[in-house]
This record gives structure tokens, sequence and C-alpha cells, in this order.
């Protein structure tokens, strides 16, 4: 770029155009006001979203709330027929397909973070990487099908038995059952959805560790495996926790897919291989058409007590990776 | 011979023998070798998912996709479905991109140390924010008592599409080189004459990405369709966003919980169109974006 703009340009116009009176420099003004002002409002308008959101989904949620208090929680049986309605099997469902997706996923991920950002050459990065995030554009709906008619059955002929064999005696593996729709699919299901995000942060994690560092611990002596562990990972674990916190509230949250495979039932259980229920996916199926209105209010419960869980679980994500930038972590 | 003979007990040392790993060493390389062999494995099983599921969408749906499949309405094809998605994602977009764009804007030019941080965080959140919630907020505010309409779905898909717009719009407009905002200060430009003029200008191909991709993730959000615009039946075409509008996920999911094979075919087809059409927009703003970033940081 050169140094000095040829006569005719925009921004040299523009600034002669500006010079010439005092009309203008009063437009500025205003016009720097406005900008200013709208950029403000988008910000203020979506902060104003945020807090209708949770008002709605609190107010609609009253009933059940004034009814039940927090035992709705720990109450065990769901059955809008009866008026009955009791959190327990819906979340314990949730954490244990969430648990699921995170067990599997997180290392999963981890290691592909591991291979992009250190291990790859640069052109098998540049295709694989673009995959991996292919994979979590696959929309939660297809997703869902491809589990209910491809992996259910597939689950349910093969993988089932074999564990319900060999591992039979953890109360997790309990005999499987006919059809394919399992909180073993959806936990399943949910590790697929969670490995790209989580990969793809770690990634970038990695590929910010100095180079120098890497390089001193090899001179040292270290091995790849060496260099990764000492030097690699404790310089990003709380990025790499903080990323497992953002996969894990989109395991929770994640309404559609789950409530395709997992198969509609409410009550707690410890086995896999039976259907179950989590918070999201019984407000996908029984929100269009609640029985009572303690029914819909207790759905509304069960969508504040998401909401609660999926804020928390972003803040302290992007409150351990502030923390972790904020205090220069690699650096230090 | 003699040399050979004397290598076997292998811990005395031999000068003229290449240096190999043995004892600790050697144990340290196998494990390091074991465990980059795992991170390659874990990559491969990656794209062997992806492979796998696009396979399948590939090839059961290939047998249902025509030309009446795609054109016709209900019992032949799914032409409204297709139309209808096109409309409330469009709306979507056209309510969010302002949006994102200038929370992109206050974020980067305006907001001063304090007040970036908070509105980060709001945008963080509504990123992580579960969809089926923001489904319920809006059949709480709008749909409830008074009925379901393709553009309140709008409106819920725009609360999703807008902190993905501003974020990469705030990623681009970090690109866009310094030293043009200080020469048009230099120059006497008005803050807001350079924005608009210089500055977005610049960082417009990046903006168009962000919003692609956006429209990519809008078109397969499934959640708050189901409870905004899920009762149009898709045998006629619905232009108008005042009413339910068919659209593609909602019939995906609704074929997929009748066990019906010839719904199984159906649902695979949309599929296979919705997929088809997500990669698209996903590796083409990609290759866009690539393309402005060398451009900007050149």
């Amino acid at each position: 770029m050169s140094a000095t703009p040829p006569a005719g340009s925009a921004s040299l116009k523009l600034a002669r155009s500006n010079r010439q009176s005092d009309s203008r420099k009063r437009a500025d003004r205003v016009g720097d006001l406005t900008l200013r002002l709208i950029c403000l409002g988008a910000a203020l308008l979506a902060a104003v979203v945020l807090i209708l959101i949770a008002k709605e989904v609190i107010e609609g949620a009253q009933p059940a709330i004034s009814k039940y208090g927090f035992s709705f929680v720990t109450n065990q049986e769901w059955a809008p027929p009866l008026e009955k309605f009791g959190g327990e099997g819906l979340v314990f469902g949730t954490l244990i397909t969430s648990a699921m997706a995170l067990f599997i996923g997180a290392p999963v991920a981890i290691s592909i973070g591991i291979f992009l950002a250190l291990l790859a050459p640069v052109s098998v990065r540049n295709l694989i990487s673009p995959l991996v995030e292919m994979l979590a554009a696959i929309p939660s709906v297809i997703l869902g099908f491809w589990g209910l008619l491809i992996l259910g059955p597939f689950l349910v002929g093969t993988v089932e038995p074999f564990l319900h064999d060999t591992f039979g005696f953890i109360p997790l593996f309990g005999a499987p059952q006919t059809t394919g729709a399992s909180v073993f699919n959806a936990g399943l299901i949910l590790t697929i959805m969670v490995i790209p995000i989580i990969a793809s942060v770690s990634r970038d994690l990695f590929m910010a560790v100095p180079r120098d560092l890497q390089d001193g611990a090899a001179a040292l002596g270290s091995t790849r495996w060496e260099v990764i562990r000492g030097v690699v990972l404790p310089s990003t674990v709380s990025g790499i926790i903080a990323a497992c916190l953002l996969g894990l509230g989109r395991a929770l949250g994640e309404a559609i897919a789950v409530s395709q495979v997992i198969g509609g039932g409410t009550e707690s259980h410890l086995s896999l291989f039976k259907t179950g229920g989590t918070m999201a996916s019984i407000i996908a199926l029984q929100f269009p058409s609640p029985v009572s209105a303690l029914h819909e209010s207790s759905l509304y419960y069960l969508a504040a007590l998401l909401l609660v869980i999926g804020v928390a679980a972003n803040l302290l994500a992007s409150w351990v990776g502030y923390r972790f930038s904020a205090a220069g972590g690699i650096s230090r | 011979m003699s040399l050979l003979g004397r290598r076997r007990p292998a811990r005395e040392f031999d000068p003229t023998q290449p240096l190999v790993a043995t004892g600790n060493l050697a144990r340290r390389h196998l494990v390091s070798r074991v465990i980059q062999g795992l991170a390659v494995a874990a990559a491969i099983g990656a794209v062997a998912v992806l492979v796998i599921v696009v396979w399948a969408v590939v090839s059961h749906g290939a047998k249902a996709i025509s030309w009446n499949f795609i054109t016709k309405p209900a019992p032949e094809g799914v032409g409204p479905n297709l139309v209808g998605t096109g409309i409330i994602v469009g709306l979507a977009t056209l309510m969010a991109a302002p949006f994102g764009v200038l929370i992109a804007l206050f974020l980067s030019e305006y907001a001063g140390r304090r007040s970036t941080r908070p509105v980060q965080l709001l945008m963080d959140v509504m990123n992580g924010l579960p969809s089926i919630i923001i489904a319920v907020f809006i059949y709480a505010l709008l749909v409830a008592h008074k009925g379901q309409a393709g553009w309140k779905a709008s409106v819920a898909l725009a609360i999703i599409m807008v902190p993905l717009i501003a974020r990469g719009t705030q990623e681009v407009l970090r690109l866009v080189p310094g030293h043009q905002r200080e020469a048009a200060a230099a120059l006497g430009v008005a803050r807001w004459r350079s924005v608009l003029t210089i500055i977005l200008p610049a960082a417009l191909p990046g903006i168009v990405t962000a919003t692609l991709l956006s429209v990519a993730r809008a078109a397969g959000e499934t959640a708050p369709l189901i409870l905004i615009t899920s009762i149009a039946p898709g045998d006629s075409f619905q232009l108008n966003p005042l009413q339910a509008v068919p659209n593609v996920p909602v019939r995906i999911f609704q074929l997929s919980e009748e066990a019906n094979p010839e719904g199984f075919t159906e649902a695979w087809g949309l599929s296979l169109i919705l997929i088809a059409i997500i990669l698209a927009l996903g590796l083409g703003s990609r290759a866009l974006l690539n393309r402005s970033k060398r451009k900007l940081t050149r």
C-alpha cells in the first residue's frame, strides 16, 4: 500500500469534504452518536431477549414450582394421565446420557485435537479439520433418524449382546431389548455430536502452545508423547475443561435426536439398554400436546431446570477459559 | 562373526553398532508410538462416522429423489416443505443478520474494556442455549393461545443465528488492518463514516460467510419448528408466513416417529436434500472465508 493515497482516492475525497463546513462536523457528530447508539441498542436487545427467555420459562413453570418445589427433582413418577410429575427419572436420564457422551467423546475428541494440531502434516490437517467440522453440521434430526434406523438395529444385534455377555455383572449392561431405542443409543448419538465441538476447540488450543516450549522439551530428550503430556496438556488444561463444559452443555440440551432414539420412557433405571428419557427429549415429545395445565407447567419446569444448567455450564466454561487467557496460562 | 556373536547379550556397549533404543528408552518410544497411533485412529474414527452417516443418507435417499419428489405437494413429493424451509430460514436471516453485524460492530469498534466482557459473555450464553429452550420461550411468548405461524419460527431461528453471525463478523472485523482505521482517522474521517465506508466493506465477504454458516445451522434446527410451525400439512404450497408453514425438519421428525417404510424412504430423501444443502453451504462459505482472510491479512 502506498504511503500517500492518490488524489482521487475515496478516503482523501472524504477527508476533504469533511473539512469543508461546520454543518458537516455537526452531521458527523450526530452520525457517530447514532451508529454508536444503534450498536449499543442491538447488544441491549440481545440482553433483553435473554432476560425475557428466563422470565417466560420461569413464569410458565410457576404452578409446578409452587406445587412441587425442589422435590420435583427427586419425585419418581412421571405419569401425565395420573397427574403425577416427578423429574427424577428424566434428570437421571439426562445425566447418564451426557456423562456417557463426555466419557467416550472427550478422550476421542482431545486425541483428534492432538492429531490435528501436533501430529498431522499441514495438508492432512487441512483435509481432516473441515471433515470433523462437517460432523457438527449434520442436523440433529438426521443424526437421530440414522440412529433409529441404522445404529439401533446394529447395537441390538451385535454390540449389546456382546457387552451384556461380557460385562453383564455390571448393572449398566442389562439385558438387551428388542427395539433399537435405548439410553445407550442416545448416549452414542450425543457422543457423535459432542466430539466435533471439543475437537475443534482443543485443536485451536494445542496450536497456540508455543513451539519453543515443545522444542525445548524435545531437546531434553522427551519423546513425542512426553512433550504432549509434559508441556502441551498441562498448559492447556483449563481450556480443555472449558471445551468439555461446552460439549456437556450441548449434550444436556439436545432434544430432537435424543427423543428419536431413546424411546420415550420416563422411569430411572441403571440399564443402558432399556428405553429412557431426558429432560430435553420429554419436552420435545410432550410439549406440543400436554394433557393438563399441570403437565404443561411441569414441562416448563423441566425447561427452566435445563436453562439454569445450560447457562451455568456456559458461564463456567467462559470463566475457566477467561481465567486461562487472562493469567496468560501458556506463557507463564 | 565374532561381532554378531557379541551383539547377543545386548547390554554390552559396542561403538561399531548403530544406536538402538533399548530398555527404558525403547519402552518410552513404544508408549509414544502407541499413543500417536491412537490419536490417528480417533481422527480416522470421526471421519469414518461422518462417511457412514452421509453414505446411509445418500444410498437410502437417492431412491426417493425424483423431479416430482422435489416439486410436487404431499402425496407425491415434498415441494411445499422445501419452499417452507426456505421461507422460514430466509426470514430468520433477514432478522438475524443486521443484529449480528451490529453487535459485532459494537464489540469491535465501540465497546470499551468494561462493556466488552459482559456482551461477549451474553453472546456465549446465547450460543450455548439449548434450542429447545428457545422453542419453549417463543411458544410461551407468541404461540400459546395465538396459534402457530412461520414468522414465529423465524424469530426463534433468528435468536439461534444472532450469536453465530456476531462471532463470525467479529472475527473478520479483527482482521481488518488497524492502519486502515488509523489512516481514516488521520484524514479526519468521522468514525461512523469510516465504519460504514471502509471497515464494513473490507469485512463484507467474512460477514457473508458467517451468515451462510448460520443459515446452514438454522436450516437443520428442528426443536423450535416442532413447537412453532408443525401443524401445516404438506399437501399444498403455503407461502404466507403468517400461517403455519410446512417444512423439512419437522417432516423428517414426524416420519421418523411413524413406523412406516414408505415414510422412511421419504424421510431419507428429505434428509439427503437437507444434508446436501447444508454441506454445500458449509463448504462454500468456508472456501469464501479462506479467500477473504488471505486477502485481508496479505
